[in-house]
């Protein structure tokens, strides 16, 4: 029931809560997209920025046409059909640039307690360090981090910012443990 | 940083004043028994000590606030008052405190000493009995008379009730500013009524779950120096901070034993949580739980014997105890929903947990074997509950639906009194302290 629609549409929606974002949004439209830079993470998906318009092999490249984080369901650590997707893109992206190590950062939405959604975020990220172990990259590039429902991105009381927050994001570098 | 100052003994003396009118029997008319829950407040009169300053009338503020808090005293307003206190030695009018309905009169004063301290003397009368209950004077530095208030009504409300205060306390908690998507959180200190709030830690790492020791002027808390989540100890006086253990993975949820010499956590590793102890003078660590499960929010029964925590072994998290060996793990939270973040209280008969249900988040007690489950608050986020040294009121963080930030609440194990304790900025975790020394 709590699956999140992926389409561009709803990921509007879900967006649109965010005036910054808006604003971020239409200044893109308007400068033609002449600012990558500050890109959301997801505004690939978005589909105002060509593919391939990032470096190949940048971090950039990695979050705009990778796709450097999926999401899961209230309380649940499984991988979904859409995350393996996204997960088989970023192994496949780490065979052909074999330079980076990587932190898999786990999150927790707020519906919880603050000690066991530390250690559900620690379980998310280890899930999606087990899947792509599994997909040929090697552990000893990989590290994971949990923050817990501590660092939100999507702001609201509802479903619509809970599904956002519950995901495990693949940070190049990145410091964990 | 603290000052170490603050930390400082602040009685040097304390002394009972001679009773008065001592050929009065004691019949003990003016008492409250908390165990009825719901008590009619008692109403007291706490009248401004003497002084040639306003610190006088500043100390009998302080104490009123203190027992009007605790839900079962009403102090009456001073506007009512007929007799004007001139010697606090001398018997007062007790005609003139029944007529306003005072069961109780508190008078005092403060005077200098040669040596630069505060003196600080109070009496507590009966009024309908017209005899004095007690009498005490401290001593202390000018600096501390807050403290020299909270301890006069720790006095008071002993007397009357026949219970520990725990008006001379401080809390520990997450001081949070800043929105939600970066939000920055400082370890704090503050006196129990929300007075002297003092920064422990800046704002640079994610600190989480300060709790205080039972037995020094130290906290065990999270923090994420380094990006390296792991618990830590900080010494109050000194500042000083130190890693505990040298664990592989992410510890987390730490909380002292009863005599202060372990810190008992949970450590994850990959998927998995579970629970350990550290032993702080032989550095020896002990594993407790071994589930591929979460196991975690560890605490001590008062008598170290026993050990409740949160584990999600059986599907969702619930309430579990084990022996403090880790023996006979046992589940006893049974109702709707999910139980979270049990904490034993420090009289030994209640456990009190954040419970989950039907999108609500709950603070509750229960007994230790599960049964008497009492929901004492519910509403859109309510979180950690730590108890008061005398058991009787809780302290928890509640976040409101929609924007802004956690605040922190007291209530009594009635849960009629709820109170906000307002803090400068959004404020979590609180972590009730022992009584003072």
């Amino acid at each position: 029931m709590s699956r999140i629609d992926t389409s561009a549409m709803s990921r509007m929606q879900i967006l649109a809560r965010n005036p910054a974002v808006i604003a971020l949004t239409l200044a893109l439209a308007l400068a033609g997209c002449a600012n990558k830079k500050n890109l959301p993470n997801n505004a690939g998906e978005l589909g105002l920025n060509g593919a391939g318009a990032a470096t190949p092999g940048s971090t950039q490249d990695f979050t705009v046409n990778v796709g450097d984080r999926i999401f899961f369901d209230t309380d649940s650590t499984s991988i979904r059909a859409d995350a393996q997707q996204t997960l088989d893109r970023q192994a496949q992206w780490l065979a052909r640039y074999p330079n980076y190590a990587i932190t898999v950062e786990g999150h927790a939405d707020e519906r919880g307690t603050r000690e066991y959604n530390l250690a559900l975020g620690a379980r998310r990220a280890a899930a999606t360090k087990e899947y792509l172990a599994s997909r040929g990259v090697p552990a000893n590039r990989m590290k994971t981090i949990s923050y817990g429902k501590e660092r939100p991105v999507a702001v609201c009381d509802d479903i619509s910012c809970w599904s956002q927050n519950r995901r495990a994001v693949t940070v190049l570098g990145g410091a964990g443990m | 940083m603290i000052k170490s100052s603050f930390f400082r003994a602040v009685m040097v003396a304390a002394g009972m004043l001679t009773a008065f009118m001592a050929a009065t029997p004691a019949n003990a008319v003016v008492e409250i028994n908390i165990n009825k829950g719901n008590v009619q407040p008692l109403p007291i009169a706490v009248t401004d000590f003497l002084s040639n300053n306003e610190l006088g009338a500043q100390i009998s503020q302080v104490i009123a606030a203190d027992l009007q808090r605790s839900g079962l005293f009403a102090p009456i307003n001073k506007s009512a008052f007929i007799e004007k206190i001139a010697d606090p030695n001398k018997a007062p009018r007790f005609e003139d405190w029944k007529v306003i309905n005072a069961q109780a009169l508190v008078t005092g004063r403060i005077t200098r000493e040669g040596d630069g301290r505060l003196r600080a003397e109070f009496r507590l009368w009966d009024t309908f009995a017209g005899s004095q209950m007690t009498g005490q004077q401290f001593f202390t530095q000018p600096e501390n008379w807050r403290r020299v208030a909270h301890i006069i009504a720790d006095a008071i409300y002993k007397q009357i009730t026949g219970e520990n205060g725990y008006f001379d306390t401080r809390v520990v908690f997450v001081s949070e500013s800043g929105p939600k998507t970066a939000r920055q959180r400082q370890l704090a200190i503050m006196d129990q009524d929300g007075f002297n709030v003092r920064m422990l830690t800046n704002t640079k790492d994610i600190v989480l779950t300060p709790r205080f020791s039972p037995s020094r002027q130290e906290v065990t808390y999270m923090s994420f120096e380094g990006n390296q989540p792991r618990v830590y100890l900080l010494q109050l006086e000194t500042g000083q901070r130190e890693v505990v253990g040298n664990f592989p993975g992410m510890t987390f949820s730490p909380r002292f034993s009863p005599d202060g010499q372990k810190v008992i956590m949970s450590l994850q590793q990959e998927g998995n949580s579970n629970i350990y102890t550290m032993d702080l003078r032989s550095r020896t660590t002990t594993r407790l739980t071994s589930t591929a499960a979460i196991d975690t929010s560890p605490s001590y029964a008062p008598d170290g014997g026993r050990i409740a925590f949160e584990s999600d072994r059986g599907g969702r998290p619930q309430i579990y105890v084990m022996n403090a060996d880790g023996s006979g793990q046992t589940r006893i939270s049974f109702g709707d929903g999910s139980y979270s973040t049990p904490v034993w209280s420090p009289r030994g008969d209640l456990i009190a947990f954040t419970k989950q249900s039907g999108g609500k988040f709950s603070i509750g007690v229960m007994k230790p074997d599960g049964s008497g489950e009492r929901i004492l608050t519910s509403g859109f986020h309510n979180e950690g509950p730590t108890w008061a040294p005398n058991g009787r009121v809780l302290m928890f963080f509640r976040q409101n639906a929609g924007a802004g930030g956690p605040q922190l609440y007291s209530i009594d194990l009635t849960g009629y009194n709820e109170l906000q304790v307002k803090t400068p900025s959004y404020g979590s975790d609180p972590a009730w302290s022992p009584l003072l020394e």
